[in-house]
């Protein structure tokens, strides 16, 4: 594997398999009383976020302090347009502190591509979602949640069936796991209303739909997109009311789905828009549980990018028996 | 001064001697014929001449954004890449939308001495898109502006822009469009395609270009004028222009050198340096733009030369600004990408490089043949010593170069201007010495 987690695209079959199989491992810490491994003592990792989003930050905060990581919390304000200060300024600053690892959030697409090929900094990159393309971790802990329930927690998501509902074209999360379930075997399809999707989808590895009641049937999966209202200020639907009689997940449609299929969402949701409450709150919904693998498949990203160097020498209580460096 | 420039092949023809004297040619013979007479002799070696090149699309950022380039730096640049006259686009601080702002441009190149500095004046005011700049005035000014162009906003508005055409007609003058269309490229990133979707960048669809250049034809063959097209990018604007022509419209047209080399996969990297407005496309555009400069249907290479200081890349894509540096390089990428692949001869590299942009311009002492009498404003080109380029070697004061690295073929060995030499040996000549 690479140095860097920048697109869940940097990862072929065997390190995708690696991740969630090291997490697979990892997770079994979190029932512990102690839950903390002494892997990562000595290693720092920087939550360098420059867009607000505290449910990941505190996902990959307890993550690398689970591994007994040092973890500096970095807010940054705005970028150099808005006269904060710039990517360049804040990695060099984070070079000084000797970050091993940046975890980086951004609202431009590329930031981490940039941290990570600009010489600026020597530690490993991991995206944490930057702009409109990729979530890497996002689909990691998506791929790991499916085959928790659905491939009995082991090995690829071969003909798995997943559908994914919304905002395809502003959706970082979707481009992630396009990619990472064409790796594990899955079959994906995106369902969208057709303005929603970005022109050149149908390169992607993946079918297409504008219509979802066709699609529920067969679904082993149904991940549902946050749908932004602001949207239809830009003309992308007409109204949140029609959006969400069009693509919004409700009992109705849940009724359309096998007894086995269950819902995702990569949160935070807009209940009532696409996707109802009592959808949210039904036993087919993992989306609570989509929140506790993230942390186990960050700790997973942090330990095999950090823990496979130097201070891997036997002695820190590794829980992975078979793990190869990435 | 006089200069014997010997064995040099016109064109890309037979090897003659050519006698430069009181800055225009004054003999053509056969090769090793022309006594030197006292003059200073430059060995052409069988290398290509051409006429001076001219641009048509020149960002020289002076006044307002010194610190990117300033006249001196960008003619110098300039003068390397074989050109003697460029046109200094007008989206400077305070944009050249005045007889004063021009008239200054127009002497600081003056000055400078390195080439001939056409402005460009700005079509509206501040180059907002609302109200006529004052055009005359540009135009009877000591700097004599024909061209006039928003160049980096668009002339939106269909009525602005048909009252621009019809009256830039009273004095010759010709409106240089930007054609991209606000609405479409609204936070616009790069080309919207394949490469758009998977970077999660917001797209700039060719529909967005097209759309402005068949409006602006329609516009140019209602009111009887001349339109200009920057930098073409696309498949579907080489179309409307090829059609437009065979109706018998007056529009010309220009591509620049990256947009004849460069493609959308290069912005995978997310390295700003490939950053430019409008951005690179397709392979399939980059051939049909081939194509197009190959059957005249675009008549002139212009390099859109874009200085930016290094925090303006320096940073992530989408606070970068767009634009690429192109003077410098822009007569090896024609060589590499045109002459090499047979599409384009020596005669034909001149006529879009030289002839075609100084008739646009209304130049009349640039794109002259290359016969006793003329001008000396010319070019000695070696077009097989190929060069890995060095953005820390330019003359520009910037190093926003999107060949860095890349290997081309052909450099400038030697330029004159009106008879005296701003290179020699690939060398800036002090102009103390001349
Ligand atoms: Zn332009």
């Amino acid at each position: 594997m690479k140095r860097h987690l920048l697109s869940a695209a940097d990862l072929d079959l065997p390190d995708a398999l690696l991740i969630l199989d090291t997490a697979a491992e990892l997770a079994a810490v979190a029932d512990r009383p102690v839950k903390k491994l002494p892997t990562l003592r000595g290693r720092t990792v920087v939550n360098l976020f420059f867009e607000d989003s505290t449910r990941t930050r505190i996902s990959f905060e307890a993550a690398a302090k689970r591994l007994s990581a040092d973890v500096i919390n970095f807010a940054a304000k705005g970028s150099s347009v808005s006269k904060g200060e710039s990517l360049k300024d804040t990695a060099l600053t984070l070079e000084a502190m000797g970050a091993d690892a940046v975890v980086i959030r951004h609202s431009a697409s590329g930031a981490p591509h940039r941290l990570a090929t600009s010489g600026w900094i020597r530690g490993s990159v991991v995206n944490a979602g930057d702009g409109t393309h990729e979530h890497p971790t996002q689909a990691l802990l998506d791929a790991f949640t499916m085959r928790r329930h659905l491939a009995g927690g082991v090995g690829d998501l071969a003909g798995l069936d997943v559908v994914i509902v919304g905002d395809v074209l502003h959706s970082r999360v979707a481009r992630s796991n396009v990619l990472l379930l064409r790796t594990l075997g899955a079959k994906v399809t995106l369902i969208a209303p057709p303005t929603l999707l970005p022109v050149g989808v149908e390169l992607w590895p993946c079918s297409v739909s504008y219509d979802l009641d066709s699609s529920l049937p067969t679904a082993d999966v149904v991940m549902m997109l946050r749908v932004q209202r602001e949207r239809m200020s830009a003309a992308y639907f007409p109204s949140a009311r029609e959006y969400s009689r069009r693509y919004g997940l409700d009992v109705n449609r849940m009724k359309l789905l096998q007894p086995h299929t269950i819902v995702m969402h990569p949160g935070p949701m807009n209940r009532g828009m696409e996707i109802a409450a009592e959808v949210a709150d039904s036993p087919r919904s993992v989306i609570v549980e989509q929140v506790t693998n993230g942390v186990s498949v960050r700790m997973a990203v942090l330990y095999l990018l950090l823990g496979g160097s130097e201070l891997s020498d036997g002695s820190n209580g590794v829980p992975v028996s078979e793990g190869r460096p990435l | 001064m006089s200069f014997v420039l010997r064995n040099v092949r016109p064109l890309g023809g037979a090897e003659v001697d050519i006698r430069i004297s009181a800055g225009r040619i004054s003999a053509i013979e056969l090769s090793g014929t022309i006594a030197t007479d006292g003059a200073i002799e430059v060995l052409g070696a069988g290398m290509v001449l051409l006429p001076g090149l001219v641009d048509l699309h020149t960002h020289l950022r002076e006044p307002g954004r010194e610190d990117a380039e300033t006249v001196e730096t960008g003619t110098r640049a300039a003068a390397l890449g074989g050109f003697t006259a460029v046109h200094a686009m007008a989206n400077t601080d305070p944009v050249a939308d005045t007889a004063g702002v021009v008239e200054q441009v127009w002497r600081l190149g003056r000055a400078s001495g390195w080439c001939d500095v056409r402005p460009v004046g700005a079509v509206t005011l501040g180059l907002a898109g609302s109200q006529l700049a004052e055009l005359g005035a540009m135009a009877d000014s000591p700097a004599a502006v024909r061209v006039f162009s928003d160049d980096g906003k668009c002339v939106w508005d269909a009525v602005i822009m048909r009252r621009a055409l019809e009256y830039v007609k009273a004095f010759d003058g010709v409106i240089a469009q930007h054609a991209q269309e606000p609405r479409l490229t609204e936070g616009a990133q790069m080309n919207e395609g394949a490469m758009s979707a998977l970077l999660g960048l917001t797209g700039w669809p060719a529909v967005a270009e097209e759309a402005i250049i068949a409006r602006d034809v329609l516009l140019t063959e209602h009111v009887r004028s001349r339109l200009h097209v920057c930098h073409v990018s696309t498949a579907g604007s080489v179309e409307i222009i090829r059609w437009a022509k065979s109706r018998g419209i007056d529009v010309t047209a220009e591509v620049t050198p990256h947009h004849l080399l460069l493609t959308d996969d290069l912005v995978a990297t997310y390295d700003p340096r490939y950053k430019v407005n409008p951005p690179l496309r397709t392979a399939a555009d980059v051939e049909a733009l081939r194509d197009g400069l190959a059957d005249g249907t675009i008549d002139a290479v212009a390099t859109d030369h874009a200085p930016h200081p290094i925090e303006d890349k320096d940073c992530e894509w989408a606070d970068a600004s767009p634009g690429m540096l192109g003077l410098e390089d822009a007569l090896a990428v024609v060589n590499t990408t045109m002459v090499e692949s047979g599409r384009l001869d020596w005669a034909g590299v001149a006529a879009r490089m030289s002839v075609a942009p100084a008739g646009i311009g209304r130049l009349s002492e640039h794109g002259r043949p290359i016969a006793v009498g003329e001008p000396a404003n010319l070019v000695i080109f070696d077009p097989s010593a190929s060069y890995v380029v060095d953005p820390n070697a330019g003359a520009s004061r910037s190093r926003n170069n999107p060949y860095a690295g890349r290997e081309l073929t052909g450099r400038v060995r030697a330029t004159f201007l009106h008879g005296d030499p701003t290179v020699l040996d690939g060398e800036l000549v002090a102009r103390s010495n001349v």
